[in-house]
């Protein structure tokens, strides 16, 4: 198993009462930014990447955002390269590039000169970007599919297949493709497919081979999703097993279960993760399939009024504020520990959460999201990786080793036989409950 | 006034099904919808069409006619329904646009303007605006939008029955078809062409009137001068206390311009 740490890189001074009034964490203006408490941030979680390293953690995992307080990292490929620089052992896995708002050639460029430099050590991710980036970089969302699926092959093909050449296709033209600057890792990186349960993209992850990343969705849909992705396999001709698929999961550690929660709350500082974006950044016109649109106006319709509540009418306007922390603090975040959407106690009390998860969905990946957000101290965030290295992960590899979840470093995502029925195996335990 | 009865009827023109509302007798006044899609069979609709027959195409990709995947331009579409007329021999007909539909009615007349007999525009997109800038569709919930294109709600009674009047899934659905396909054609530059002021030097005879309300908060009344320099012969008339919808906030007046306009 391959067990790295993440977390969002927030701004953390960005005042919750300007992002509980906004609804979201998009949008929020930048006047708020204080460049230099911001330069000492990405120097804190840098840090926290290196002690990772130390503490024995496989990899340390990265995402990108932009304009946005809820992550500061709107240039990961920067801080990655700094990391293949300062790391030595660690895996950098960028969880993910999305593809349609950046330029595929300068792209290619700059995850392959991560890769030199830090020794063949990059995990590259690809991703649609949520609905705000779209916003943020003004790129048309009504082809972020296309362009994604595009700028994906182009990348491989820059990747390996030897130039110049010249590109014409439907959204990109190069005229001198012939980048100086290619992977160590052949044919290229390792890669892992991040997602939100879309089906789209576990079959996408599935048809080339990638490792699935579910992040932080529900056990059940994302079973459903691992399904999907060994149904495609078999399809394609393979059995999938851990090894292609991983899973990310909130977890927070503090000597007592008590100061676990007090730190466990920075968890919905501002909203938390559904205060990402107001709706209508994150499902701008044809960011979605039709079918994904419809699903989406159905799931999300008052059944009283039969009002489209997804429209985002009543978003960022007349908030009680102390209302709305108090909910954050009291109701959303219970939620959250009801559905295990974060996990939070001593090493002793989260352990067995983790067990309940490792034995559902059989991961080969997992990733820590770490705590984040809110007044966490670079102090409390060192604790509770450390209580988490020495007293959780190596219970962890334990159970991998008796599960049998091997993660895609030890056994290459595709390269298992079918059965000779044909017949695929399971690959995750839809039989075990409530842990 | 008497009861005008419409019909919705799809054909097949050019090489995609379009669907196409149909109402009133008389000689033929083309109507090119809106960015959100067709806002419905209004009061102004309902007078005209007494005397004069109205063909409301729905614009492909924007919640009933399917999508034409070939088009990627307001250029491209306007082709498109330039090649419909032939084909349904509305060739000679009037035209108006409203908004976006207006900015398709100026492609149109850009690229062949003797295909109509007069042109009608209200507060069209297509021409970036010398100061201000159109409203941006895509950052704001679309009732913020639709409640920003009149200038006082309270006083449009039209406005609350716009777009069937409640955001139902369906609705929201057929918002998203909209202002996906608005995307599609018009993402970059915004809502706009920077050649069309150029290419509309070709319109030289054909009888043009832009209405645009002072108080537009969806398209910028600044506009007004550039396309009313750029067609020749056009008459401008600027309409007070008025919003982005002339059509149901000074129904009135409107109706008199449109049809001293077309007569």
């Amino acid at each position: 198993m391959h067990i790295t740490t993440f977390t969002e890189r927030p701004y953390a001074d960005v005042p919750e009462d300007e992002v509980i009034k906004n609804a979201s964490f998009f949008g929020v203006s930048n006047r708020f930014l204080d460049p230099v408490k911001g330069g000492a941030l990405f120097n804190r979680y840098l840090d926290e990447k290196l002690y990772a390293e130390e503490l024995g953690f496989d990899g340390v995992m990265l995402n990108e955002h932009h304009a946005n307080p809820f992550t500061m990292g709107a240039v990961m490929d920067v801080e990655a390269a700094i990391l293949a620089r300062i790391t030595k052992r660690v895996k950098i896995a960028l969880m993910g590039n999305p593809l349609p708002v950046a330029d595929p050639l300068r792209l290619a460029e700059e995850l392959a000169t991560i890769d030199m430099i830090s020794g063949g050590r990059l995990i590259t991710g690809w991703v649609r970007g949520a609905g705000c980036e779209q916003i943020a970089n003004n790129i048309n969302p009504t082809y972020n599919r296309e362009r994604f699926d595009e700028a994906h092959d182009f990348i491989i093909k820059a990747w390996t297949q030897d130039g110049p050449w010249r590109y014409e296709g439907k959204h990109y033209e190069y005229r001198h493709v012939n980048p100086w600057l290619k992977p160590i890792q052949k044919p290229f990186p390792q890669t892992w497919i991040p997602s939100l349960v879309s089906p789209e993209t576990a079959v996408f992850a599935a048809k080339n081979r990638y490792t699935y990343i579910a992040l932080a969705t529900f056990l059940p849909p994302t079973m459903e999703m691992w399904n999907l992705y060994a149904d495609t396999a078999a399809a394609e001709g393979y059995q999938a097993g851990p090894e292609c698929f991983g899973y990310l999961q909130k977890i927070v550690c503090a000597d007592t279960d008590a100061e676990a929660h007090e730190l466990g709350k920075n968890y919905v500082f501002g909203g938390g993760q559904p205060a990402f974006a107001r709706p209508e950044w994150m499902f701008p016109a044809g960011y979605n399939s039709k079918a994904a649109t419809k699903r989406l106006a159905y799931a999300l319709t008052d059944p009283e009024t039969n009002e489209a509540v997804v429209s985002g009418k009543h978003a960022g306007s007349g908030i009680d504020v102390a209302a709305t922390r108090k909910y954050n603090n009291e109701v959303l975040y219970e939620n959250l520990l009801r559905n295990r959407q974060i996990i939070v106690g001593t090493p002793e009390s989260v352990l067995p959460k983790i067990r309940h998860i490792l034995e559902t969905l059989r991961p080969g990946v997992f990733s820590i999201w770490h705590i984040e957000g809110g007044p966490t101290t670079h102090q409390q965030s060192m604790n509770s990786m450390k209580l988490l290295a020495e007293n959780v992960l190596p219970k962890m590899r334990e159970w991998a080793r008796e599960l049998d979840l091997p993660g895609p470093d030890e056994v290459q995502p595709g390269s298992r036989k079918l059965p000779p029925s044909g017949q695929r195996d399971p690959v995750c335990d839809a039989g075990v409950r409530a842990a | 006034m008497a009861k005008v009865d419409w019909q919705q009827k799809t054909i097949t023109a050019a090489g995609a099904e379009l669907s196409y509302l149909k109402g009133g007798k008389g000689k033929p006044l083309l109507v090119l919808h809106e960015e959100l899609g067709n806002p419905g069979w209004l009061a102004w609709q309902r007078k005209l069409a007494e005397d004069r027959k109205l063909i409301v195409p729905l614009h492909p990709g924007f919640g009933v006619s399917p999508r034409i995947d070939w088009m990627r331009t307001i250029g491209d579409l306007a082709n498109y329904y330039a090649q419909v007329m032939v084909e349904q021999d509305w060739v000679g007909a009037d035209v108006i646009g409203f908004s976006l539909g207006g900015w398709i009615a100026a492609e149109m007349a850009a690229q062949n303007p003797g295909q109509f007999a007069s042109l009608t525009l209200v507060a069209p997109f297509g021409i970036k605006p010398p100061r201000g800038m159109i409203r941006d569709i895509y950052e704001v919930p679309t009732e913020d939008y639709v409640a920003a294109s009149v200038k006082d709600i309270a006083a449009t009674p039209e406005f609350a029955g716009l777009f069937g009047g409640a955001m139902t899934p369906e609705q929201f659905e057929r918002f998203q078809d909209a202002t996906a396909e608005s995307a599609r054609l018009a993402w970059q530059p915004y809502m706009s062409n920077p050649a069309l002021g150029n290419r509309l030097g070709l319109v030289r005879k054909l009888p043009t009137l832009i209405v645009w309300g002072e108080d537009d908060a969806i398209a910028p009344v600044s506009a007004a001068a550039l396309f009313h320099a750029a067609i020749r012969g056009s008459k401008l008339a600027l309409i007070k206390d008025c919003g982005h919808r002339p059509e149901i906030e000074q129904t009135g007046k409107f109706l008199k311009k449109l049809k001293a306009h077309l007569s």
